[in-house]
C-alpha cells in the first residue's frame, strides 16, 4: 500500500483546479511514475494527490490554423512517438521521448509529468528548450503562458504556483518549420537508464550555410540549458567538421556539468563537445532540412 | 478511502472495493490470486509485474488500483484458451526461453502486446519492445527468439 494521505480524482480541468485550490498542499498525479516512486522511497509520505489521468481533453495533440502545435500534458511518450502530427512536424521530439525509460513506462508516463518533475535529465525537456516551447498554466482563478526556460528554476524545482496545473505545451510554427533535429541520449544502458548527458540539436541549413541552429543539453547544468554562445557562433557558417567541432567547444561556455557517480565533470564536458559535433555532422548528412 | 470500482479481468467483469492507496499489483495478487503477476522491484524497473491494461503493457506495481476502474485487465492466466497455450506461450516453451521463470509472465505480456499489433517487427524492434524487462537467468537471446517465433 502506498502512503498516500488523500486521493481525489478529477474528470475535468475545472474539477482538478478546484481540488487543488481547496487543498493547497495537494499535488497532481498524472502517470505517477515519478511521484509513486518518491512515496515508495519514503519521500512525500502522506501526500495529498489529485489524479488527472481521466481528463481526456488533456490527451490531445492538435495544430491550429497558424501552425502552432498544442500538446496536452497527459500525452504519454508512446502516444508522442506514434502521433501523426508529431511525426510530421517535430519527429525529433517523438524520438527524444522514445528514449525515456522502457516501453511499459512510456505507455503511462506523461510529457507533462516529465516537465513538471523538474529533473535536468528529463528526456523531453532539452528538445522542448530548443523548440522554444511555451507552457500554459492555470489555477482556479488565473492563467498564464511562459517560456519553458523560465519554468525551470533549479534541480527538481519548477515555477509551479500553489494550485497551478500545466494544461498545454505550445510550439509555434517558426520554431519547427524547416528544421531537422536529433536527440542523443548518452547512457550506460539503452533502456531504463537516466542520461549521463542528453543533447538536443535543431538545425536549419540552406545551401550548406547554417541559417539557424539550436542546441540544448540535459544533465549539463542544474536545469536543462540552451547554448546561446554556440548558437550565435554557428549562424551564417558553412558546415564543415571544423565548424561542428567549434560548436561543440562553444557549448562548453554555457554549461556547468558536475561530478556524479554516473560520470565525472571532465567526462561530461567531453560528451558535451562530442555529441554536438556528431549531431551536426549527422544532420548535415541527412540534408539538414526536413519539409514541414 | 475505499472506492468501488469495476474492471474486466481476463474477460470477467469484477466489481469490488479498493483502497485508493493500493496498487493494481496488490489487488490482482491478493484478491484475485493472479500470481503470474510478480512483485520484483516495486519501483517500475524490472517489468515482472506487467499486465495488459486496455491492450498496453504497464507495470502494475506503480499503477493505482483505482485507475483500473472501467478498464480491461489481462494477465497471463487469461492467455490459455480451451486448455491450449497461446501462440506466444507455446513459442516460449518450444524455444526453451524459460529458466527460473520469474520474469517470464512479464515478458509474455509485452510480447503479446506486440503480437496484437499484427505487423512484422525487426529484431531491433523486438529487443526494444522487451527492453523494459529484466531477466537474471537466460541472457535474453532465447526470449528474443521465442518472441520472434510467436510473432510469425
Ligand atoms: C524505472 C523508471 C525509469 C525512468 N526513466 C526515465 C528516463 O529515462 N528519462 C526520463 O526523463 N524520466 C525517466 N523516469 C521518470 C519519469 O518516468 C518521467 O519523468 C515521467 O515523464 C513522469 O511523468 P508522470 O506522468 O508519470 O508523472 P507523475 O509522477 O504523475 O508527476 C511528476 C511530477 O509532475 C507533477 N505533474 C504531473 N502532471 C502535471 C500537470 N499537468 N501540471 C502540473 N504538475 C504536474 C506532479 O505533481 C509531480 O510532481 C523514470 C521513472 C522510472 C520509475
Ligand atoms: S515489480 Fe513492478 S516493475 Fe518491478
Ligand atoms: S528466467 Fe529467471 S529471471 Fe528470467
Amino acid at each position: 500500500m502506498y502512503d498516500i494521505g488523500k486521493y481525489q480524482e478529477a474528470t475535468t480541468v475545472e474539477e482538478a483546479l478546484r481540488y487543488l485550490h481547496d487543498d493547497p498542499g495537494s499535488r497532481i498525479i498524472a502517470g505517477g511514475t515519478d511521484i509513486l516512486i518518491n512515496v515508495r522511497e519514503g519521500k512525500d509520505m502522506g501526500v495529498h494527490l489529485v489524479g488527472i489521468q481521466r481528463i481526456n481533453p488533456l490527451r490531445k495533440i492538435i495544430v491550429n490554423r497558424e501552425g502552432t502545435l498544442s500538446i496536452g500534458p497527459l500525452v504519454t511518450f508512446t502516444e508522442l512517438e506514434e502521433n501523426e502530427l508529431i511525426n510530421k512536424y517535430v519527429s525529433y521530439l517523438g524520438q527524444a521521448g522514445g528514449t525515456m525509460g522502457g516501453p511499459q513506462l512510456r505507455n503511462i508516463a506523461t510529457i507533462g509529468g516529465n516537465i513538471c518533475n523538474g529533473a535536468t535529465s528529463a528526456d523531453s525537456a532539452s528538445m522542448l528548450f530548443c523548440l522554444n516551447a511555451r507552457l500554459h498554466l492555470r489555477t482556479k482563478e488565473s492563467e498564464r503562458t511562459i517560456p519553458i526556460q523560465d519554468f525551470y528554476l533549479g534541480p527538481g524545482k519548477v515555477d509551479l504556483k500553489s494550485g497551478e496545473m500545466l494544461t498545454e505545451i505550445l510550439i509555434d510554427r517558426i520554431d519547427y518549420q524547416g528544421f531537422a533535429g536529433k536527440y542523443t541520449k548518452f547512457s550506460q544502458r539503452k533502456a531504463l537508464d537516466i542520461a549521463t548527458i542528453g543533447c538536443s540539436l535543431m538545425l536549419k541549413i540552406r545551401k550548406n550555410i547554417i541559417e539557424d541552429l539550436r542546441l540544448a543539453y540535459g544533465v549539463a547544468a542544474p536545469t536543462p540549458v540552451r547554448c546561446c554562445n554556440a548558437e550565435q557562433y554557428a549562424v551564417g557558417k558553412m558546415v564543415t567538421l571544423e565548424v561542428a567541432k567549434t560548436i561543440g567547444m562553444k557549448a562548453l561556455e554555457d554549461v556547468s556539468p558536475r561530478d556524479s557517480w554516473r560520470g565525472s565533470k571532465a567526462y561530461r564536458e567531453q560528451l558535451i563537445q562530442e555529441l554536438a559535433q556528431r549531431a551536426v555532422m549527422e544532420l548535415l548528412d541527412q540534408g539538414g532540412k526536413k519539409d514541414a | 478511502m475505499l472506492r468501488k470500482i469495476t474492471m474486466t479481468i481476463n474477460g470477467e467483469k469484477r466489481t469490488l472495493e479498493v483502497d485508493d492507496r493500493e496498487s493494481l499489483l496488490e489487488v490482482l495478487r491478493e484478491r484475485f490470486s493472479l500470481f503470474s503477476v510478480k512483485q520484483g522491484c516495486s519501483v517500475g524497473e524490472c517489468g515482472a509485474c506487467a499486465v495488459l491494461i486496455d491492450g498496453l503493457s504497464i507495470n502494475s506495481c506503480i499503477y493505482l488500483a483505482v485507475w483500473a476502474d472501467g478498464r480491461e485487465i489481462r494477465t497471463v492466466e487469461g492467455f490459455e484458451q480451451d486448455g491450449k497455450l497461446s501462440v506466444m506461450q507455446q513459442a516460449f516453451v518450444d524455444e526453451g526461453a524459460v529458466q527460473c521463470g520469474f520474469c517470464i509472465p512479464g515478458f509474455l505480456i509485452s510480447a503479446t502486446e506486440l503480437m496484437e499489433k499484427k505487423r512484422s517487427f525487426s529484431r531491433e524492434e523486438v529487443r526494444r519492445a522487451l527492453s523494459g524487462h529484466l531477466c537474471r537467468c537466460t541472457g535474453y537471446q532465447k526470449i528474443v527468439e521465442a518472441t520472434e517465433k510467436g510473432l510469425k
